[in-house]
């Protein structure tokens, strides 16, 4: 079931596997961009965490858990990372004041975000950034609810689709960002943002097996 | 790496802590979160003006917090912009009630963020408006990239702007001044050695003996071209000659020419660089009847220069002459 304890769980799934690819980000983003994307990612997932050991009681909808990480990210990570996943997470929160998530919801979370990443960012798909991963997952979200399959099911497609669209930023030259500068030699390295998205996701849907 | 350094991860906030500790006559600190205003608080009256970015530009910002320039300035980490949650109350403690105008150099992270922390000030009922600067001529084609970079011609956009405050324009004034400077400067730069970010410990770039970088930002991010290294007029020319072609300089406009030291190059070499420049534009006809020439928005210890050419007008020629009281800039 996805509701408040999935939540959690996929909260601190997420800073785990961020503490984890932390040098692989940074990588990434040193190719392409300035090289924090990682330990600033890293930095904020810690203090998510941190945050939500000294919650109590427990939050009551998905909702707040996101708003949670969404207000945490934007004062910890600086960068441009730091607004985009916090107005995603933001939005995300908007679509969720429910205790649980049925297919319908899980679209409405990735929408959001997706929202959220657009309207801050400005970018559009085809641009190297997290929107390549986003977009993926949201279209692959709403098909899987339209062909009516369930909460678990829309996730676990939605993910799929977001590793995919963070692969298909390899070839992809950069228009936004500071990785644009580079113009045509941004090209060969996947968009770090894109990565993180996919890393992100990936854990939503691993969260939902350990609650079995 | 070889710094005055104590823990890299306390190099931001001991630096303010000195700067502020030098200049209290001028400035306050403000730690958790970090910003520095104008000592005694907002003038009454008086449009409040804040800017920010990434440390590692000293003496930009906080070294322009004073009369006549900033009320606050926002100090995010080295190379990083700083957050909302630090930018917020910086822009609240500069509003007198008379609105707040933001500074925001165009770098995608400070853009994102200011533009978070001014939604948030906005919805607690303060006025604040946004004026990007986007001087960088090294960025071609801005339909293919985050645009042009906000680099040395910030000064000239704070210390313009910060007079037409100081003179008691309305919030709608200063930020038309400020669009107008920021409209009418343009910069280009290049690194001779590139710099190294206390808690990274490697140069953000390579460069070889006889090499530079042609258009570098101010975070030693790459420019338009490598070049072999060359006499100095020579440089001057390819850094002044797209200044000057983007602003469509004619003759008998008269101009601000700000030489920009970016931390490593010693005062004698800008003065050669300014030499150079000033004898190109007056050959052009154009008359340079202000100039700035010093270490102002720099890149922690990077070698180079950048060139800016302000084209001015009666009015930002008067806004630029009254005085100014900070801690990098006093007249």
């Amino acid at each position: 079931m996805l509701d408040v304890s999935w939540a959690v769980r996929w909260v601190r799934l997420t800073a785990e596997a961020v503490g984890l690819a932390k040098a692989e980000l940074t990588e990434l983003d040193r190719r392409i961009g300035d090289g924090d994307h990682g330990e600033n990612l890293d930095r904020g997932y810690r203090a998510v965490v941190e945050r939500l050991d000294a919650l109590d009681p427990e939050p009551e909808n998905v909702g707040d858990v996101l708003k949670l990480i969404a207000t945490t990210l934007m004062s910890k990570v600086g960068g441009a990372s730091g607004p985009l996943y916090g107005t995603a997470y933001l939005r995300a929160a908007k679509a969720t004041a429910v205790p649980s998530l049925d297919a319908s919801a899980v679209v409405a979370l990735v929408e959001g975000a997706l929202d959220g990443v657009t309207a801050r960012g400005k970018a559009v798909p085809g641009e190297k950034t997290m929107v390549d991963a986003w977009q993926a997952a949201a279209d692959a979200a709403a098909a899987a609810a339209h062909e009516g399959a369930s909460a678990e099911e829309v996730l676990r497609r939605a993910s799929t689709a977001a590793t995919a669209g963070a692969a298909s930023t390899t070839s992809m030259v950069a228009t936004k960002g500071r990785a644009s500068y580079l113009g045509d030699r941004s090209a060969g390295s996947a968009d770090p943002g894109a990565t993180s998205t996919a890393l992100i996701l990936d854990a939503a849907v691993r969260a939902v097996g350990e609650g079995r | 790496m070889k710094k005055l350094l104590n823990d890299p991860q306390n190099a931001v906030t001991e630096s303010l802590e000195g700067f502020t500790a030098v200049h209290a006559d001028l400035v306050e600190l403000s730690l958790d979160p970090t910003y520095v205003t104008r000592a005694g608080g907002p003038v009454p009256n008086k449009v409040g003006l804040v800017s920010g970015g990434g440390s590692g530009h000293e003496p930009l910002h906080a070294g322009f917090v004073g009369d006549g320039m900033l009320d606050a300035a926002v100090p995010g980490e080295m190379f990083t912009s700083p957050t909302p949650d630090q930018i917020q109350p910086a822009l609240e403690a500069a509003d007198s009630g008379a609105g707040v105008l933001a500074i925001v150099k165009n770098y995608t992270g400070d853009v994102l963020n200011f533009e978070m922390a001014v939604e948030l000030a906005g919805d607690d009922d303060h006025r604040v408006t946004t004026v990007l600067v986007n001087d960088d001529v090294a960025v071609e084609d801005s339909l293919y990239t985050a645009g042009r970079r906000g680099v040395a011609g910030t000064v000239a956009v704070e210390k313009i702007a910060g007079a037409a405050a100081a003179r008691g324009d309305d919030l709608e004034t200063v930020t038309a001044v400020a669009q107008r400077v920021a409209d009418n400067v343009r910069t280009m730069g290049v690194a001779l050695a590139p710099c190294t970010v206390p808690h990274v410990g490697r140069p953000g770039f390579e460069l070889g003996d006889d090499e530079i970088e042609i258009g570098i930002g101010i975070h030693g991010e790459p420019g338009r071209r490598r070049a072999p290294v060359a006499t100095a007029d020579e440089i001057t020319d390819q850094l002044l000659d797209p200044v000057v072609e983007d602003l469509g300089l004619t003759d008998g406009e008269s101009v601000l020419l700000f030489v920009n030291g970016m931390g490593g190059t010693p005062l004698s070499e800008l003065y050669v660089v300014y030499r150079r420049a000033r004898s190109r534009l007056e050959g052009l006809g154009v008359s340079v009847s202000r100039s700035l020439v010093g270490n102002y928005v720099t890149s922690l210890e990077m070698q180079g220069a950048s060139v800016s050419v302000l084209r001015l007008d009666d009015e930002t020629t008067q806004l630029w002459d009254a005085p100014v009281r900070t801690a990098a800039l006093h007249w």
